[in-house]
């Protein structure tokens, strides 16, 4: 009984991390129709940035987003090279240009100097979803109306190239990163760590800040717009680029927030968050890529069967956890009839 | 027609094609500010195209201005910026959010502020709305979906608000109320450009009308001029007459 208690709550420890990451994708694929393979690459990165970062060193991650800015200022140059003008132009140098170089500057500033948790946070925080802005930016935007075929290919593409980066950047060891707090409780029989309990808290809240941004603010609204129907959203005047900038830096921070939460507990190599992404992936898919909580729910269990079956048989740990995914899959196809792609 | 330099939408020599099959031939039309234009013409004339296309949904080969500006290569999002608004055929709600949600989203690129009196505005014009404000688009009848379509519209403030068969599929008593809410919109200084099928609704509002046949129009000129025009009374009235009843 004791054991079933420790599994499950590993199980949901892990979950709400898997819960997170799969809400990060749904809200992806719903606003862009792009499936983000290179999810876990923004694990790995949040987490080797911060471990690195902790360790006083500046993270490559942070030169990789000024040359990706570097890029994406360019398309924005090409792409706008008919109507060019100075409020544009601005726009563009101040999001492409200045905002990567104001946090390497920064970085490189503060790497080594001080040892605040909170500020190498914040730093690998603004790196990674810099990351992820231009990521969309430079990646998907060009082909944004192509089929989601086509996006998937791509995104396959850029989770090849951001692991090979990670692998130059942070090398083949891995890291661990401090805890947020060594705090411990026991609740006979469970003992909880600050680490997990900080694990609980910003899942809840993050989930809770996606819930008010996307039902009460006018931008929120905008993006479940453009989810809902992409030529109505255009029709109004929603910048369905915009949106999909919006999607990418919410999903990178997001992936990033669950890198720094699981570094102080598991060993992060430059490949991990490939995994760690795709059983996000697994709750995403039972949610049928557009429910929000059934995926917040299916993270839960995807975690506790993870759990279960590294214990009672921790070979096929993975094979278990990604089998899920069938009778899922056959039941959907079952109860749902086939739905085409949509046309635009 | 008189493209005078008040013409609020100027389209010149517009083709359009869908790969090799030309929709739109050599089309030019033009809309007046405090105008009501519409273009009748049967099912598959190509007015639906030439309104996307001045949308900038299909890509258009000729000369698209409005206001003075030339909007032939703007991207839809700019369109609208500079005032155009377009009701679709199939009118893009987003049925997942609530009526009052998709008429915030109408005012997504004006000021809260201005947003606010729109939203009074729509309201006053579609009580309806107002009283439905927290249902889902998605369970609107027909009719309100279109009323719906409008509001959302409007709420951006457009200059010129181009109307692509607001009456199909709708109840005649509906119909009736859409055409006298087109009627008002001219008082508070909008231009329509209106595509139907119910031509004698349709002339009874405008001021000037285009029939479009086969991609081209084929006659120009006042509603009334056109409406007592032999050709158009025996194709497109007689048989218009059943269609509202009929559809």
């Amino acid at each position: 009984m004791t054991i079933m208690l420790f599994l499950l709550q590993d199980g949901i420890t892990n979950g709400a991390i898997y819960a997170l990451l799969g809400l990060a994708l749904v809200l992806v694929f719903a606003v862009t129709r792009v499936i983000l393979i290179p999810q876990g690459e923004f694990v790995t990165y949040g987490a080797l940035t911060y471990a690195t970062l902790s360790s006083g060193q500046v993270p490559g991650t942070a030169r990789l987003a000024v040359a990706m800015g570097i890029v994406a200022f360019g398309l924005d140059l090409f792409a706008g090279r008919r109507s060019l003008h100075a409020a544009l132009l601005g726009r563009a140098f101040a999001i492409n240009i200045l905002l990567p170089a104001a946090i390497l500057a920064l970085t490189t500033s503060l790497a080594g100097r001080q040892h605040l948790i909170a500020v190498n946070i914040a730093l690998s925080l603004s790196i990674v979803g810099t990351i992820g802005l231009f990521l969309y930016r430079i990646a998907f935007q060009p082909i944004a109306h192509t089929s989601v075929l086509v996006l998937l290919i791509a995104s396959v593409g850029c989770h090849l190239a951001l692991q090979g980066f990670g692998l130059v950047f942070f090398g083949a060891e891995g890291q661990r990163g401090p805890a947020l707090s060594d705090a411990v409780f026991t609740v006979d029989p469970l003992r909880f760590t600050g680490q997990s309990i900080a694990i609980y808290a910003v899942t809840v809240a993050l989930i809770a800040g996606l819930w008010l941004f996307f039902g009460f603010t006018l931008t929120g609204k905008a993006l479940r717009a453009t989810a809902v129907n992409r030529l109505g959203a255009r029709l109004v005047g929603i910048r369905t680029a915009l949106s999909g900038q919006i999607a990418f830096l919410l999903a990178s921070v997001i992936g990033a927030v669950s890198g720094i939460l699981i570094v102080p507990i598991t060993t992060l190599y430059y490949d991990t968050g490939f995994l760690i992404g795709l059983k996000g992936f697994v709750a995403a898919i039972i949610g049928g890529l557009v429910s929000y909580p059934l995926t917040a729910i299916a993270a839960l269990l995807v975690g506790s069967v993870e759990a279960f079956s590294s214990f009672y048989a921790s070979n096929f740990k993975e094979v278990i956890v990604f089998t899920l995914i069938i009778p899922v899959l056959l039941l959907r196809s079952l109860a749902a009839p086939a739905v085409e792609e949509e046309k635009d | 027609m008189n493209p005078g330099p008040s013409a609020l939408l100027q389209v010149t020599g517009a083709h359009i094609a869908y790969g090799k099959v030309e929709a739109v031939r050599g089309v030019s039309l033009d809309v007046a500010e405090n105008e009501i234009v519409t273009i009748i013409g049967a099912n598959g004339a190509g007015k639906t195209t030439l309104l996307n296309a001045v949308m900038g949904i299909l890509p258009l080969k000729g000369r698209v201005t409005f206001a003075g500006q030339d909007i032939a290569r703007l991207e839809i999002e700019d369109r609208v910026a500079a005032g155009l608004c377009l009701v679709p055929e199939h009118r893009e709600l987003f049925g997942a959010m609530s009526i009052e949600d998709n008429l915030q989203l109408g005012a997504f690129r004006i000021a809260k502020a201005e947003a606010a009196r729109s939203l009074e505005r729509v309201y006053a014009l579609f009580p309806r709305l107002k009283e439905r404000r927290r249902q889902l688009a998605a369970t609107l009848s027909g009719g309100e979906q279109q009323m719906l379509a409008m509001g959302r519209a409007l709420m951006g403030a457009p200059k010129l608000l181009m109307l692509d068969e607001p009456s199909l599929g709708l109840a005649p008593i509906i119909v009736a109320d859409i055409f006298r809410t087109i009627g008002e919109l001219r008082a508070s200084g909008v231009s329509v450009l209106l595509v139907e099928q119910n031509a004698q609704a349709a002339l009874q509002f405008a001021n000037r009308a285009y029939v479009m046949e086969l991609g081209e129009f084929i006659l120009d000129g006042p509603a009334k001029a056109v409406a007592a025009d032999a050709r158009i009374a025996a194709s497109y009235l007689g048989f218009a007459q059943n269609e509202a009843s009929g559809i």
